[in-house]
């Protein structure tokens, strides 16, 4: 008995080192691979290739904010190496699943940079994940440009931090004028989502921004995402009776609160943000979302030829629509490109100094210029959902904005509150109205949500 | 006035979703006096299950023919399904380990439902992204009191929660099955010598626990149509509420399931319209501790000496 | 025959060879931690902080060992002690920094004022971790058997939610402007304004491969001296047969209590270390009972009671997310296989109860 238990340790205790070991040599020599899987004809590393890198949430809860990036970088990257590359080579990226979670981000951030050495990040949809990510971005030195993070405090990292989006006082700014000028509403309840940075945000600067032109906030409510209830704090929003109710979440939440809110009988307009800007948001929220607005980056018809011939491109590629996660990435690829041709070398620093500098870039999501804050100055559209599908129902400029390129003309417009012949309203009232709360993006950093 | 219904009603209704999945804990306890962690992912695929056969029946997307038996159809195939799986955890991960030291089989649980979880949301199966359950159930209002509604699914989910608890009080206490399985319960070894099938009733638990866990699954997702993915946390947190119902009541007695899952429900819904929402989760695991500490046999249970 | 206190007297080992067993594994251990940071730039960014995570996940799993592993309870609420640690201690280096530095974001090192700071709000979280652990675990360990797993599951999901209540962190845009504002507030706020949903951003990076590994050199040292000590002794022997250990004489509650107690305080400095790493928030959703499962699996797999089994397996698997990256939806489920596999076929983990330096050739007779 004693050798048979002696054998069996000892054949464990050379299994369990065999395994560390191999383990061990597997993991350095792994850090070398693509972890793309092996590829026959894979483009000969380092020398010949930029390697840019790319984290989003390619699964959970927020799973098309990645994805629908993810298509929009591969078409940018697609077409510029069909163009010729960057300063000679072939643009590759590395991407990472964040799955939603900001210990994910900044691992994968991490191990982008020390690992596969990007010399650029595309990345992330979330501010929440974006922040976590751009602390490791920053301490290390890599630029990183984020598609669609919204929350001021993502740029306020670092100078190696820019986005291609507006932020959310601007943001906060166009659904309060909206909901005031164009739907007439006096009371507006909000429900917001706790556990993000972007929802929390939003909420503050949409609160500001409405009562500042003398709306009222009946309630406010906070629900974390993935909750199922949301019974309280709805039957607390009913009780104030509401015009509408400002819900500034991700598509899933937005969604199943659409369904509670129209099961409680009450009758107010949703409202929201970017956050709900997904295919999956009327799958989610059926009957229940119709009616409801939110800002976006773009519009599908949009009036602009480059929005048009983007679409076209995309849907060839794609088979389906591009939605705004779709056109920011393709937009923040192609500005990231362009910097790094601009500053004539992979140095992350140069890179940046590139990007700050950047003036008139044309996008597909609006002219980008970067700003003193490394934020966009862009326009913002509102869309209603309409028959499962969000439609274009104005676009409103930041205040202040000097060239006065039309709005474009909103492709469908009938019904109620949908404002055909209000649409200029918004846009030239703003600069009319003086500096508008916390002055947007302009002079000055906005306060901190 | 209608504060106070609305939270009721609500309070009702999530109740009897958590009584219906404390049932399965506290009866796999009595039996076997291990807590079942994996019980909370079947009640997830309970969900998943019926979102499966839903689309698969063709009852999703605009203007689809919906029967009037579509819910019964949906409920009794999910109800199938995860017994089996409940059967089959049983046999293949739990029976072995019949005489393990507990923290065994505690581990065992924990890697089954980590397993089904991630087996849940592979590509193949239900994917990693949250989807619409489609609505079986017409989308009525049966009545209007004091300004609140009373939707026909509150009432479904209500009376099939209170339905199947009632079916199982039949089965436990007035049929020999049922009897066997208290008998089992009691003491295992002399259950044995008398001539009952101590295997198969242990598995036969498994699946009407698992049954009635889909019950719940099914019910949940019609209530709140937004099936989170199968590895989301919001699952294990529902499950792990249910199982504090389990403790609350009194675990291994199938009343004190009932009774606390209806408690958790009420505490959880009246702390989160009158308190703070926001700490809604605190609330349940409050009211445990405190249990805990005054009477830890639960409040239908009975204190066990334990014998050397 | 000589008396009895000559006979002792001989057992009493010289004071060279004292000296050497007792201070030698510190010296040892601290040699390590020295010569890895010493080599951290020639390590690269990703190997160190591999490295780091490795060491920290030894601290959880070790010291989670003392609690599952040598006394045989069950608990599944290790991260939230580490939670616990990783915010009090978060905060000190955060609001103290600004209040006593003007800046939170310190020079990192060893022997930096940063440093110092750091260092101390490490201590101070272990020790918060520790009240915590006494608080949770003295009446719940009072009751036998399965309570205290329910009990530090409810206690983790209480914490996460009132963690998600706290404040936002102070930050005026600047660090001028956020010193006036920190130095403005009473000392209490540093402990409620932690970010709440968002997570507790902006903490300095002070974690380093000579603290995380100074860290691995004490939990191991408390560990393997329990492990032969009477206390410890006494521990197994709870695991055991807790009733006969109750009628042998042994303090059952208290000693329970005691190693409940010393490894939340190694959870706090745990999370504390992982605070204040490169590339990780604190975030209450991200410390619940899914971290507190993975470090339960870490001393499952390696045999509970064993600590070199511990430490492989935490190696192991702190190892082979990264390599597993791009297939990480089966990851998880090779992982969760592997967990029920392990309890079908060898329930007593990789281990079981020995060292590494028990089996094989090195095992004794008797030796247990």
């Amino acid at each position: 008995m004693r050798s048979a238990s002696l054998f069996a340790g000892r054949r464990a205790l050379i299994s369990a080192l065999a395994a560390t070991l191999v383990l061990f040599s597997a993991g350095c020599g792994g850090g070398e691979k693509p972890a793309g899987g092996p590829e026959a004809g894979a483009p000969p590393k380092a020398a010949d290739t930029i390697v840019i890198g790319e984290y989003g949430s390619m699964t959970g809860a927020e799973a098309t904010f990645g994805q629908g990036t993810h298509e929009g970088v591969m078409l940018a990257l697609e077409e510029i190496n069909a163009a010729g590359g960057v300063l000679g080579k072939q643009v590759v990226v590395k991407d990472y699943d964040t799955q939603g979670k900001t210990q994910e981000a900044g691992t994968a951030v991490t191990r982008l940079i020390t690992d596969d050495k990007v010399v650029a990040i595309v990345g992330e949809v979330a501010s929440s994940l974006s922040i976590a990510g751009g602390r490791v971005a920053q301490q290390m030195g890599v630029p990183m440009v984020s598609p669609a993070s919204t929350n001021p405090q993502v740029t306020q990292i670092g100078d190696m931090i820019f986005r291609v989006c507006f932020i959310d006082p601007f943001q906060g700014y166009v659904m309060a004028t909206f909901a005031k000028d164009t739907l007439g509403s006096k009371k507006v309840a909000i429900l917001y989502d706790q556990a993000s940075a972007y929802s929390k945000g939003l909420k503050d600067d949409f609160v500001k921004a409405f009562t500042a032109g003398g709306g009222v906030i009946s309630a406010e409510a906070a629900y974390t995402a993935g909750d199922q209830d949301y019974s309280a704090q709805l039957t607390t929003i009913r009780d104030g009776a509401p015009d509408a109710i400002f819900i500034p979440g991700y598509y899933t939440d937005v969604g199943n609160i659409a369904i509670q809110v129209k099961k409680l009988g009450i009758n107010a307009k949703l409202l929201g943000g970017d956050g709900w800007d997904s295919p999956k948001l009327a799958e989610i929220g059926g009957t229940a979302i119709e009616g409801g607005y939110y800002s976006n980056h773009y519009a599908v018809e949009e009036a602009r030829p480059e929005v048009a011939e983007f679409v076209k491109k995309y849907q060839a590629r794609y088979g389906r629509v591009p939605d705004g996660m779709g056109a920011l990435g393709y937009d923040a690829t192609r500005l990231l490109v362009d910097a790094i041709g601009r500053a004539g070398s992979t140095d992350g620093k140069a890179i940046a100094k590139a990007l700050a500098e950047t003036k008139d870039f044309p996008g597909v999501t609006g002219s980008i210029t970067i700003d003193a804050e490394r934020n966009a100055q862009k326009s913002a559209v509102v869309l209603e959902m309409k028959g499962g599908k969000p439609v274009y129902v104005a676009t409103v400029k930041p205040p202040g904005a000097a060239d006065a390129a039309p709005p474009a003309a909103p492709v469908a417009a009938e019904g109620g509150a949908v404002p055909a012949p209000n649409a200029p309203a918004p846009t030239e009232a703003a600069p009319a109205k003086g500096a508008p709360p916390a002055g947007p993006g302009k002079a000055g950093k906005s306060g901190a949500p | 006035m209608t504060r106070l219904l609305q939270t009721l009603l609500d309070g009702v209704a999530v109740g009897s979703l958590y009584a219906l999945i404390a049932l399965g804990y506290t009866m796999v306890y009595g039996i076997l006096r291990f807590i079942n962690f994996a019980h909370s992912d079947v009640f997830m695929l309970g969900a998943w299950v019926s979102w499966a056969l839903a689309m698969a029946l063709g009852y999703s997307g605009v203007g689809a023919e919906i029967p009037w038996f579509a819910p019964a159809l949906v409920l009794v195939g999910s109800m199938a399904a995860c017994g089996l799986l409940g059967f089959l955890i049983e046999r293949l991960a739990y029976r072995r380990l019949r005489s393990a030291p507990r923290i065994n089989v505690l581990i065992t649980a924990i890697g089954v439902s980590l397993l089904i979880e991630n087996t849940g949301q592979l590509p193949a199966l239900f994917g990693t992204q949250p989807q619409r359950m489609p609505a079986l159930v017409p989308d009525l209002n049966l009545a209007t009191l004091a300004g609140v509604n009373l939707p026909l699914v509150d009432v479904l989910v209500i009376g099939v929660s209170v339905g199947l608890m009632l079916g199982l009080e039949f089965l436990v206490h007035r049929t020999r099955l049922g009897l066997a399985m208290r008998a089992v319960s009691y003491d295992t070894r002399t259950a044995a010598l008398m001539g009952i099938p101590v295997d198969r009733v242990i598995s036969f638990t498994f699946v009407v626990g698992s049954a009635l866990a889909a019950a719940a699954g099914f019910l949940n997702a019609a209530k709140y149509p937004g099936l989170n993915q199968a590895a989301h946390p919001t699952w294990i947190l529902l499950g792990l509420k249910a199982f504090v119902a389990a403790v609350v009541g009194g675990i291994g007695n199938l009343r004190g399931a009932m009774a606390g899952g209806l408690l958790i429900g009420l505490v959880e819904l009246f702390g989160a319209a009158y308190l703070s929402p926001h700490l809604r989760d605190v609330y349940v695991f409050v009211l445990l501790i405190v249990v805990l500490l005054v009477r830890p046999e639960g409040l239908l249970g009975k204190a066990v000496k334990e014998k050397v | 025959m000589r008396d009895l206190a000559s006979r002792s007297a001989a057992h009493v080992p010289p004071l060279g060879r004292a000296l050497l067993t007792s201070l030698g594994p510190v010296a040892a251990g601290l040699g390590l931690a020295a010569l890895l940071h010493l080599a951290t730039p020639s390590l690269g960014g990703f190997y160190t902080k591999v490295l780091m995570d490795v060491g920290i996940n030894i601290v959880l799993a070790v010291s989670l060992n003392l609690v599952n592993g040598f006394t045989g309870q069950f608990s599944i609420g290790h991260a939230g002690f580490m939670a616990v640690g990783g915010y009090v201690a978060g905060s000190i280096t955060y609001y103290g920094g600004f209040a006593l530095f003007g800046t939170a974001m310190v020079e990192p090192g060893l022997f930096t004022p940063g440093a110092l700071l750091f260092a101390v709000a490490t201590l101070v979280g272990g020790l918060a971790a520790a009240l915590a652990g006494f608080v949770v675990g003295l009446p719940s360990l009072r009751l036998r058997g399965d309570y205290l797993a329910i009990v530090t599951l409810g206690f983790g999901e209480i914490l996460r939610v009132v963690v998600q209540r706290s404040g936002d962190v102070v930050s005026a845009g600047g660090d001028a402007a956020t010193a006036e504002a920190v130095r403005a507030m009473p000392v209490t706020d540093w402990f409620t304004q932690v970010g709440g949903s968002l997570g507790f951003n902006g903490l300095p990076f002070h974690t380093n491969l000579f603290w995380v590994w100074t860290a691995v050199t004490a939990v191991l040292l408390l560990s393997a001296r329990l492990k032969s000590s009477t206390h410890g002794r006494a521990l197994l022997s709870i695991r055991e047969d807790e009733i006969a250990a109750e009628a042998m004489g042994v303090p059952t509650t208290r000693l329970k209590v005691r190693a409940f107690v010393y490894a939340a305080f190694f959870a706090g400095i745990a999370g504390s270390l992982f605070a204040h790493e490169v590339g990780t928030t604190l975030n209450p959703r991200e410390l619940g009972f899914q971290k507190s499962f993975e470090i339960v699996i870490m001393v499952v797999l390696g045999g509970m009671g064993s600590i070199s089994g511990t430490i492989i397996a935490a190696i192991v698997l702190s190892v082979i997310p990264e390599l597993f990256r791009s297939f990480s939806e089966y990851r998880m489920i090779a992982y969760a296989l592997t967990l029920i596999l392990m309890m079908l076929l060898r329930p007593q983990g990789l281990f079981g109860v020995r060292e590494l330096w028990q089996l094989g050739p090195f095992a004794r007779k008797g030796a247990r």
